[in-house]
Parts: C-alpha cells; sequence; structure tokens
C-alpha cells in the first residue's frame, strides 16, 4: 500500500527547514531578528562602500583648497529659490567674503545672486580611483570653476570638510581591520597555545596578558608612538601605529581563544576524534576551530571599534597620523581648542562619524555575540 | 588570607620590575638620545657645539655605557634617592615636576571612580527590578551612548555647549581669579564647579560599563530559587532584594576596580590636554613632543606602578569579600 503524505502546511516547512539548517543559516537568522544589529550592519556597509569609492562619493579633491573660503560656514540645500517656485533639483548658493562690522574680521556669506544647482554624476576636480581609473565623474556636486561645494563647510585653509571626512573614513576604518586582524594572528597563537598545552606556556602567557591589561593603554601608547622615527613615511607610520594599537588588543581575543580551548579539550568529539587517532592539526582546525569561529567573529567585531577610538585619540594628540594623511582624528585636530569650535562647529562633525561607526559596531557585535551563542534560544 | 595577600604582595615586586624595564627601553626606543637634543638646542640657540663637548657629556650621564648599567643607574637612583632624573626641557629635577601634577591625577582619578560608583549602583539596581521599563531602555541606551563616544570629543561637545550656552569656560581646575589665591571654602567652590566636567566625562564609559553589568548579574541572581524562596516566605520586597541578590551582584564594583583603574588613568590623559587640567597629561604629552625622554618614562613608570598597585588593592579587597573566591 502506498503512503501518501498529508501536503506539509508552512509551519512544518519551517520546522523541517530548522532540523536541516545549516549552523550559519541558524546564526543568520537568529542575528536578523536582531532589528538594531541588522540596521548597523546597513550602516556599516554604507560607511566601507564609501571609503572603497571615496575619490568617487566625495565631491572634491580633498587637499583642493582655495583661502577666499577659510572657514566658510556649510551650504544649505534649497528647493525653493527667491521667487518662491519650487525646484525637484536642489541648489545651493554661492559664497562671498564679507566684513563682519561688528569684530571687522573677514567672513564668509552665502550670495543669493548665484545660484548651483547640484547635480548627480557631476563633473568635478580629476581623481585617480585606487590610483588606476581616471575619471572626473562624482557622485553629487555642482558643476562650477570658481565655486566649490561645502555642504559640510570649509575647514581652516578652505577646503571642503565632507570630501576630507570621506577620505579620512578609509583610513580610520580599515586602520581598525587591519589592528584586529594582527591581534588575531597573536591571539589566536598565543592563546591558542596557552588553552591547549596548558602547564608553564599557559602561565607564562597569562601572566604576560595580566601585566599588559594593567598597564595604563593611552600613556604606554603615547611613548610606544614617540619612538616612531619622524623621517618614516606615511604608510610606515600608518603601520607603525596599527602595530601599536594591537599591541594590547590581542590580549582579549587571546583570553577568548584560551577559554573556548580549555573547555572544548573536554568535549566527547574531541575525545573521540582523538580516539580515531586524528592527527594533533587536525583535531584543531577541522573540529575545535569551526565551533568556536562564530564566537571570534564576534569579539572581532567589538574589537574594531575600540582601535577605530585609539587612532582617533592618538591622532588628535599629535602622536598617531600626522597631517598630509587624512584621516578622522587628524581631521579633528583643528577642532583641539574651544575658540576654532565656537568659531566653526562644523569642524567636529568628524567626531560625529566616529560615534556612528563605533556606536554600529557595538550593536552589530552585540547582535553577533547573540547569535553565536547557541544556549541564547 | 594572610598567605593570599602576601603572595600577592609578592608577585607585585617582580610586576613593577618588569614594568621599569619596559618605560627604560621605551625611553631609549625613540632614535638619538639626551645629548642629541640637547646638541640641537644649543646649536639652535646659536651657541658652538665640538664633539668634544658632547663626548664629555655622554660620558658624565653615563649614556656610553651599555644598556643594564646605565638602566641599574637609573632605577638605582630611583629607588634609593627618589631621583628620577633631570628634565632637559625644564631644566629641572623631574620629582620636583611630577610631584604636583600626581596628586591631581589621583584626586581626579578617585574623584570620578567614587561618581562612577554613586551613579552606577542605584541604576544598575533599578534597571535589574524593573527590566524593560521605559527607564531602563533610557538607561540602556545612556549605557551604549556613553560607551561609543570618545571621552575627548565629549569634552569638547561640553565645552562648546557650556561656552555658546552658558558663556562659561569650562576648561581648567580654576577661575582666574582663584588660580593662584590661597586655598579657601570659596576656591574649593569654584574648583567643584570646574571638576565636574572631567569627572562626568571621564567616568561616563565607565559608569556605563558598570551597570551593564550589574543589571545584568543582579538580573541572573533575581532568577535563582532562593529569590523565589525567599518571596514565597513572605520577605518584603524591599529587603528581599537589598539583603541577599544585591550583595552578591556588588562583586564586579570591587573586581571591576582592577580594570577600571587603568582606564581612568589612560583617560584622563586625553581628558586634561582638551580642557587643561594640570593632571600629568598635558606635562607628558609635551615632554614626548620634545622627546624629554625621562620625565615621559617617569610618568609611565609612575602610572604604570599606581595602577598595578590599584589592582592589587581591589584583588585582595574581592578575596576578602566573596568568600567564593579560591584562594592561592
Amino acid at each position: 500500500m502506498v503512503q501518501t503524505n498529508p501536503p506539509k502546511s508552512r509551519k512544518d516547512l519551517q520546522g523541517e527547514r530548522l532540523f536541516t539548517a545549516s549552523q550559519w543559516q541558524l546564526m543568520w537568522w537568529r542575528f536578523t531578528r536582531h532589528k538594531l544589529a541588522v540596521i548597523s550592519m546597513v550602516v556599516l556597509i554604507f560607511a566601507y562602500l564609501t571609503a572603497l569609492f571615496c575619490e568617487f562619493v566625495a565631491p572634491h579633491d580633498p587637499n583642493r583648497y582655495d583661502p577666499r573660503w577659510v572657514l566658510a560656514p556649510p551650504m544649505k540645500l534649497h528647493f525653493v529659490d527667491k521667487e518662491g517656485r519650487f525646484h525637484l533639483q536642489p541648489f545651493v548658493y554661492g559664497l562671498k567674503s564679507k566684513r563682519d562690522l561688528e569684530t571687522l574680521a573677514m567672513v564668509v556669506v552665502p550670495d543669493e545672486s548665484r545660484t548651483y544647482p547640484v547635480k548627480l554624476f557631476a563633473r568635478g576636480d580629476p581623481y585617480e580611483l585606487w590610483g588606476q581609473f581616471a575619471g572626473d565623474r562624482h557622485l553629487f556636486g555642482i558643476e562650477a570653476d570658481d565655486q566649490m561645494f561645502f555642504l559640510f563647510g570649509a575647514d581652516e585653509l578652505g577646503r571642503d570638510s565632507l570630501s576630507r571626512i570621506i577620505y579620512g573614513g578609509r583610513i580610520s576604518l580599515s586602520i581598525g581591520l587591519v589592528g584586529v586582524l594582527l591581534s588575531l594572528v597573536f591571539g589566536i597563537i598565543l592563546g591558542g597555545i596557552s588553552g591547549y598545552y596548558g602547564g608553564i606556556a599557559d602561565l607564562i602567557i597569562q601572566r604576560v596578558i595580566e601585566f599588559l591589561r594593567s598597564l595604563p593603554a593611552i600613556p604606554l601608547w603615547l611613548m610606544l608612538a614617540a619612538a616612531l622615527p619622524p623621517t618614516w613615511s606615511s604608510i610606515r607610520i600608518y603601520f607603525g601605529i596599527t602595530i601599536i594599537l594591537s599591541f594590547i588588543g590581542w590580549t582579549g581575543l587571546a583570553r577568548v581563544v584560551r577559554g573556548r580551548f580549555l573547555a572544548l579539550r573536554e568535549e566527547d568529539f574531541i575525545l573521540a576524534a582523538r580516539l580515531a587517532n586524528a592527527p594533533r592539526m587536525r583535531i584543531i582546525l577541522r573540529h575545535m576551530v569551526p565551533s568556536f569561529a562564530s564566537h571570534l567573529i564576534a569579539s572581532l567585531t567589538l574589537s574594531i571599534p575600540g582601535m577605530i577610538m585609539s587612532e582617533t585619540a592618538l591622532s588628535f594628540l599629535g602622536l598617531g597620523l600626522q597631517p598630509p594623511i587624512v584621516s578622522w582624528g587628524v581631521l579633528l585636530q583643528s577642532a583641539q581648542n574651544l575658540r576654532s569650535v565656537v568659531l566653526a562647529p562644523w569642524l567636529l562633525l568628524p567626531g560625529l562619524f566616529v560615534v556612528i561607526v563605533v556606536l554600529a559596531f557595538n550593536f552589530m557585535g552585540d547582535g553577533l555575540r547573540d547569535a553565536a551563542d547557541p544556549y541564547a534560544m | 588570607m594572610l598567605r593570599y595577600i602576601l603572595q600577592r604582595i609578592l608577585l607585585f615586586i617582580p610586576t613593577v620590575f618588569v614594568i621599569s624595564v619596559v618605560t627604560f627601553v621605551l625611553i631609549q626606543l625613540p632614535p638619538g638620545d639626551y645629548i642629541t637634543v640637547y646638541a640641537a638646542q644649543l646649536e639652535a640657540s646659536g651657541q658652538e657645539v665640538s664633539e668634544q663637548l658632547l663626548t664629555a657629556l655622554r660620558g658624565r650621564y653615563g649614556l656610553d655605557q651599555p644598556f643594564y648599567i646605565q638602566y641599574a643607574k637609573w632605577i638605582g637612583n630611583i629607588v634609593l634617592y627618589g631621583d628620577f632624573g633631570q628634565s632637559m626641557q625644564w631644566n629641572r629635577p623631574v620629582a620636583d615636576l611630577i610631584w604636583e601634577r600626581l596628586w591631581w591625577t589621583i584626586a581626579l582619578s578617585i574623584g570620578t571612580l567614587i561618581f562612577t560608583w554613586i551613579v552606577a549602583f542605584p541604576i544598575g539596581i533599578y534597571s535589574a527590578t524593573h527590566q524593560y521599563s521605559v527607564a531602563d531602555y533610557i538607561f540602556t541606551f545612556i549605557g551604549f551612548f556613553g560607551q561609543g563616544v570618545p571621552d575627548f570629543l565629549l569634552a569638547l561637545v561640553l565645552m562648546w555647549l557650556g561656552y555658546t550656552w552658558f558663556g562659561v569656560e569650562v576648561g581648567g581646575l580654576f577661575s582666574a581669579a582663584y588660580k593662584d589665591a590661597p586655598w579657601s571654602l570659596a576656591k574649593f567652590a569654584d574648583l567643584l564647579r570646574h571638576l565636574w566636567v572631567p569627572v562626568v566625562v571621564l567616568g561616563i564609559a565607565g559608569t556605563a560599563g558598570l551597570i551593564r553589568t550589574m543589571r545584568a548579574n543582579l538580573l541572573d541572581e533575581l532568577r535563582k530559587p532562593y529569590v523565589v524562596t525567599a518571596r514565597a516566605k513572605g520577605m518584603k520586597e524591599r529587603a528581599l532584594i537589598w539583603k541577599y541578590p544585591v550583595r552578591v551582584a556588588l562583586n564586579p564594583f570591587i573586581s571591576g576596580l582592577a580594570y577600571v583603574l587603568p582606564g581612568l588613568v589612560s583617560g584622563a590623559t586625553i581628558i586634561s590636554v582638551v580642557l587643561s587640567l594640570p593632571t600629568t597629561g598635558p606635562m607628558m604629552l609635551r615632554a614626548l613632543m620634545s622627546q624629554d625622554m625621562y620625565l615621559a618614562g617617569s610618568f609611565l613608570l609612575l602610572l604604570s606602578t599606581l595602577t598595578v598597585l590599584g589592582t592589587l588593592v581591589s584583588d585582595i579587597l574581592l578575596a576578602w569579600v566573596d568568600p567564593r573566591i579560591r584562594l592561592g
């Protein structure tokens, strides 16, 4: 007799999918339930795409300056002109210098006699995307030779703040990734040795970690950063800074790795693998690492914002990256004293982007950690 | 217990030894030495610098000797005579320069620590006992925000708001009128008026972290069977919470000390530069910029030693408070 299965309901299908889903699929489902984490992930993808294509996205060359518009305030996007007509395409007014009758200083004010429509894919400063592809189309901008487009205002040399923030993102966002990668290498090697072999090696490594964690990080970083020779090229300074940042960052990851190794070493499936005469490397790479990889990714995500903040702080103090390089910390250097902040509050805007990125990483890391925890259901 | 304390104190000595070696290595790391900078200074002021003078100076400062002898001299002078060497930028003994500023750093760190505790303790308990209430969400948001904002940025924004809204300059520790005045009640009040900004800025990240741990710990405790039992027996809610779960959940306050302290000292370094406070931060930064390595190195040595000392105290406190911690 042929048995026919009753048509499956939607719920059954879902249940079946749940049973056959891979570990990563389960994690992804759990992750998507954490709305804030998903939003944060979108924000971060957006930020990294912007950083990747910064030559194209930024409306100006970050080093193009115009002394006429020193500390020009942010331009407002207008949709309605002076006659009250509505334009679907936003426009901005031009700028002019004027003497402030009260303080007698020169200030930059909007000049309502000139209007410039803001265009998508506008022609502007020439650039070379990744140093390879020449172009002069920008995502948005105004097509004018005698007027720059300052959506976020201008800095003390008359350069466009928005473009500099976008270019700065490339350095600030990548320095965290490189630093974390270095930390990860140190962390896995040292934490792995510590957790898998135990004994004397464990004792020494744990003491070193405790020692490093008990030192105040910023003074130590300052000392290390001061030791970088000033004659180094900017790219070497950049890598020097990442190494300094990962110098302390690895301790946290090493602890996570060690804890996981210690816990896993006692698991039945590891014993089974050992009894089946699997070589040690195979046990570590095939059986142990996959079972804590998800956890590791969550820890990694949570340690990136620390790196970004540290770079910002070091550069802000003048001991990290130096001015020809553009990073968010370097940009904030010009907002170092009260006078310039009161005069030009938009110089603080790079800080806003630091906060957004750091918060997004924190939320996404939280979501990943919850998703990676098999007991969180 | 006594054995544990002794053990920890014995461990403290090698730690400080390692700190001093690391610091000394860092002092030596920048290219050039004390004398090259000194020579450059002399040349800049138009004086003739002979190779002979430099060799003589190197000999006098012992810079021509091998590394370990230099180290032994440096640390020997510190331990035996309290002599941290000479600051070339100020041309004064380092010890004189450091003491006054170090006290401010210690005072600021301890003040912030107390602030953190006072704020985090009630909020943590409230958030746990009123989980998912509106206030809980607000505190959680503030907590995330506090951990996500770089502290120097917060200081800048507070300064800016203070200036544009209230017209007061919040930098420094005293108003101009009281700067050189002798100590009095009015001066103390003036100090408090200025001190809250760095304390809040420094404390907010630590407070946020502590609220979250306190909340999580207390929530774990509240779900345990003994709480249900006590409640079933008709114990008053207030007495129940304060007498048992809160006490257990209190641990992070003490163990946190060990990790909060390095953070505070670190944070104080940057904040002080922004708010121009007379702590160790700005002076250390300036010393680093002008390669005045003995001064900078002494700051690092003292700050690290103090932090390790704080960790030691918190470990001993923790062992004393929590009987579940295995000694040895």
